[in-house]
């Protein structure tokens, strides 16, 4: 019996030993080239990526395990391959950055299978227990990530803050969670399903999802929720934003889509004024504060809020469309975001600032690397035929089919605005001279990253195979 | 009979795009030759389809090419072409072939300019052949984006400020088309079992309820119409083809106004008739004030791109004019404009680049007698300023007079103003505005070209070089071609109006 449910969570228990077996390789090696160590985390986390897709035909119908505390099935191992992925790639683009600048490189990676591994709990949670576990290990580990360069007082601050509004709002979460207990008299998802709709939705377990929701809103970074966002990301060291603005950001649309498509669906027609709300102000706010940045990570914390925003759209329609559009979303979401980070990484190395006007003249620099961050960038801004497009057509699409319009139009318009701030990187890249501006060399791992992430931001172009992915894995609500 | 003929012409750019990427950044005349020669390709093929389409009396979409994109929404990559599409088609490939040789002299950063051009060249072709909703869509915004880059690189004046007014403008004007067009995917009321559809052919005979056509054609009108450059949301266009280099305002005032209008028909008209025949006096009516606003301000105008700017603005009221006669003359008029007006911004813009590069000055008022110098560019400046006042024998005159025929006699019976009907003071207006036009076409053949010659500034100036001349006798010579012999390009047209025509 054992033996037969460790085989099932093989994906967890494989990135528990990555992450063991690399902090135990750093301390067996503790000077010297230590490059390998990322090379290794990324090798690793594609194996167990290959293993967690090997248990698609397998998951045909979820499979509860004790008793439901946690429940495995498609949607919970696309979001894995999301998080795993965003590792793999995340470590093969800080191998560089590793070493110059951290000195406890194991760690590193090791706190980042950690965290890989609490987002793979949050993703597959049927009860609010399993799920508080989940974010905490992913958030903990993230807290040090985020303040992992020692030298830069930015990042100890970013850190800190993460820290501290993190913990503010893992408290609202339990506070939550303990008034959904206190109405319901259960913390698991089945069980509170068949109570909402055996007894409709009371006052008490309204305001206690409102309170979880509220906790996952601050993970997602939507709009209240979102004033960590642009200073934790600016300090942290930016293949941890790249993880940060990606993972993370999915391991919250898990738990939402969990919380919400789960056991609330049921009730929908209550709390879609509240995700709708998140949803509109995130694109609005997010885009109109994007604008008026000078530094590229904070522009892109900015870009993500929306980026929040336009996935809730897939929320707040509560249909199969949306959750479809929503899982569609953040796979790509991953390669496009990440790899724009990972162009961030690069330039600010070698030039040591992350200002927009670091990227001046970068299509004589680095002609390569422009047209990655070009492709990136129109991405991000959902220009056709590139995966960001496809993504939020779905989105706007399960939108219109809910009947938001408003909500569509808010979006719709807030894109061509985005493109604003996109195209003013594309015009320092190549309108720009280039100055006085060091030339751009790139080393094979952050140049295999980010082949990667831009050949499959072009190669969705062909959306199909995912999209059926996703269709499937959205069956585990509908 | 060659295999998948249009599939070739939108691919064949984008893989001269792909292959100038790879060329040595060096090697300038493989460059150019490569962009050449695929330009070339698409103006062989086109042609070649457009005869044999009249020649074996074809009619309806032929050349069909189709494959299913993404299942389950139902989105298929499907083209095919009619009459319309051919033509349109052949002007785009005139346009690029000559606007690949009037971008010869382009020396700074040449292989990211023929990429880019080449991309959006890619677009403009897929948007007239494309039959699925979704690749119109896609193929549209492929065709403006590339825009922002070749006017901030390498536009002149207000450079930046221009491409990023012209990029936002042009994706609100997208961002309208793309809710009316999620909207009609899902209003579609389709026969029993038949899976929602993106596919053009299906959604013309979808039966639309009225309120819903009315709000979707305002939406198409308005996206659509801020690409045809409809007044008051014009205000991009003059700035943008003043900024942009040479063969960037020829492909954009050229062709790319002219993706505006063929949305409108295609789409908006094709699909929504009701929804048309609703807003016909606002079109019709914003055409008027195009016509006659355009053509006022070009004549107060001092640099030359302005003028031939603010008289695009002033053309593709006339297509839009004709688009809203709603009769068969009418719509052949409004097609055949904007053939002829692609054909003749296409030309303007090439000598006003050419004159620009050798005075080094747009301004009117500081040339004169130019003709003395450059006698080529004068005699094809000359031919495309009759053809825009329509002057009879060229093709300005067949399209204007086929527009204000039709015009004069539309939805007689209905929107009447003090028993007058509303299109026939509409075709008055409009004739009157020609007027202006031609006020403002003689006042800069006769200041630029004629006139006392300033030796000391001008006397060195040369004419016409060897690919420029490429480009001033194919345009110039199919002005005066389509003005004498009209028939075959109308019939191609004609014959594919009907869907577009309800009882």
């Amino acid at each position: 019996m054992m033996a037969q449910i460790l085989g099932q969570l093989k994906p967890e228990l494989l990135t528990f030993c990555a992450a063991i077996a690399v902090i135990l390789a750093d301390l067996i090696q503790v000077r010297g080239n230590r490059k390998w160590i990322g090379w290794f985390s990324a090798a690793a986390a594609v194996v167990i990526l290959v293993v967690t897709a090997n248990r698609w035909h397998d998951l045909v119908r979820p499979v509860p395990l004790w008793g439901g505390v946690m429940v495995l099935d498609r949607l919970g191992l696309i979001f894995k391959a999301i998080f795993l992925l965003a590792a793999a790639i995340t470590a093969a683009g800080s191998v560089d950055f590793a070493s110059q600048r951290f000195r406890h490189i194991g760690e590193y990676y090791g706190l980042l299978f950690f965290s890989v591994l609490g987002m793979m709990l949050m993703a597959s949670a049927g009860d609010l227990l399993t799920l508080y576990l989940g974010l905490e290990l992913a958030t903990l580990s993230l807290y040090v990530l985020a303040a992992y360069s020692k030298i830069s007082p930015r990042s100890g601050e970013a850190g800190l803050k993460y820290l501290i509004l993190g913990a503010t709002a893992s408290a609202v979460y339990l506070y939550g969670a303990s008034l959904v207990y206190g109405t319901v008299g259960t913390t698991l998802f089945s069980t509170i399903d068949s109570r909402v709709s055996l007894n409709g939705i009371g006052p008490g377990l309204a305001v206690g999802i409102l309170f979880v929701i509220a906790s996952f809103a601050f993970k997602i970074a939507a709009v209240p929720f979102h004033m960590w966002a642009p200073d934790v990301y600016q300090g942290a060291p930016t293949p941890v934003t790249g993880f940060l603005s990606t993972a993370s950001k999915a391991a919250g649309f898990a738990a939402i889509m969990r919380v919400l498509l789960g056991p609330m669906l049921d009730a929908a027609s209550g709390w879609t004024v509240f995700v709708i709300a998140l949803s509109g102000l995130s694109m609005i706010v997010g885009n109109l504060l994007a604008l008026a940045q000078r530094d590229i990570k904070r522009m892109l914390a900015y870009s993500g809020v929306a980026q929040a925003g336009y996935a809730l759209v897939g929320i707040a329609s509560a249909s199969s469309l949306g959750a479809l559009g929503t899982i569609f979303f953040l796979f790509q979401y991953l390669f496009t975001n990440l790899g724009a980070f990972l162009v961030a990484t690069i330039v600010g190395l070698s030039t040591g600032d992350d200002q927009i006007s670091s990227y001046n003249g970068l299509s004589r620099r680095n002609p390569g690397l422009a047209l990655a961050m070009l492709v990136l960038l129109l991405s991000l801004g959902g220009i056709p035929p590139l995966s960001g497009f496809w993504g939020k057509v779905f989105l706007f699409w399960a939108g219109v089919q809910s009947g938001l319009y408003g909500l569509v139009f808010i979006g719709v318009m807030a894109s061509v605005l985005s493109l604003y701030y996109y195209l003013m990187v594309a015009r320092a890249m190549y309108i720009e001279p280039a100055a006085d501006r060091p030339t751009i060399r790139l080393q094979p791992s952050t140049m295999v990253a980010v082949v990667v992430c831009v050949l499959v931001v072009v190669g969705l172009t062909y959306p199909g195979p995912i999209l059926n992915l996703a269709h499937e894995a959205a069956a585990a609500f509908f | 009979m060659i295999a998948h003929p249009l599939t070739i012409i939108v691919v064949a750019p984008l893989i001269a795009a792909l292959i100038v990427m790879i060329v040595p950044r060096r090697n300038l005349l493989a460059i150019r030759m490569v962009s050449a020669v695929a330009a070339g390709i698409t103006v062989v093929l086109s042609a070649h389809l457009c005869y044999s389409y009249l020649g074996e009396h074809m009619h309806g979409l032929q050349f069909i090419d189709r494959a299913a994109w993404v299942i389950f929404p139902g989105i298929s990559y499907y083209v095919a072409a009619d009459g319309i599409s051919l033509s349109l088609t052949l002007l785009t490939a005139l346009v690029i072939f000559c606007g690949v040789f009037a971008s010869w002299t382009v020396v700074h950063r040449t292989k990211e300019f023929y990429c880019l051009l080449l991309l959006l060249v890619t677009g403009v072709f897929g948007v007239f052949v494309a039959q699925d909703l979704f690749f119109f869509f896609l193929f549209y915004e492929i065709a403006v984006l590339p825009m922002y880059l070749l006017i901030g690189i390498w536009g002149t004046g207000p450079k930046e400020y221009s491409a990023m007014k012209l990029t936002l403008y042009l994706l609100v004007g997208s961002a309208f088309m793309l809710v009316g067009m999620l909207g009609m995917y899902f209003a579609a009321q389709l026969p029993v079992g038949q899976p929602r559809t993106f596919d053009l052919t299906v959604l013309s005979k979808a039966g639309y309820t009225h309120t819903f056509q009315v709000v979707a054609f305002f939406l198409l009108y308005v996206g659509f119409g801020i690409l045809a450059g409809i007044w008051p949301l014009h205000t991009w266009s003059p700035d943008g083809h003043a900024s942009a280099p040479t063969a960037v305002s020829m492909l954009h005032a050229g062709v790319l106004m002219k993706l505006g209008a063929y949305g409108v028909l295609r789409v908006g008209i094709g699909c929504l008739p009701e929804g048309a025949q609703a807003w016909m006096w606002l079109v019709g009516a914003i055409a008027v004030i195009n016509i006659v606003y355009g053509s006022y301000v070009a004549m107060g105008q001092r640099d030359l791109k302005y003028v031939i700017a603010y008289s695009s603005v002033s053309h593709m009221g006339v297509v839009m004019l004709g688009l809203a006669a709603l009769n068969q003359v009418a719509l052949n008029g409004a097609v055949m404009q904007m053939i002829s007006h692609g054909i003749m911004t296409g030309l303007f813009f090439a000598l006003v680049g050419l004159v620009y590069e050798r005075s080094h000055t747009r301004d009117i008022e500081a040339m004169g007698g130019l003709a003395r110098q450059m006698p080529g560019i004068a005699v094809a400046f000359t031919i495309g300023g009759l053809a825009s006042f329509g002057l009879p024998g060229t093709s300005g005159f067949v399209a204007e007079l086929l527009v204000f025929l039709g015009t004069f006699r539309a939805h007689a019976g209905s929107y009447l103003i003090g028993g007058v009907p509303l299109f026939a003071i509409l075709a008055i207006g409009a004739v009157i505005a020609i007027v202006v036009t031609a006020t403002y076409v003689l006042r800069v053949l006769q200041r630029i070209f004629h006139g006392p010659l300033d030796e000391a500034k001008y006397g060195g100036l040369t004419d016409a070089r060897t690919t420029e001349w490429v480009t001033l006798v194919v345009l110039g010579g199919l002005l005066i071609l389509i003005g004498i012999y009209p028939s075959p390009l109308t019939d191609l047209i004609g014959g594919s109006l009907g869907q577009f025509l309800r009882p």
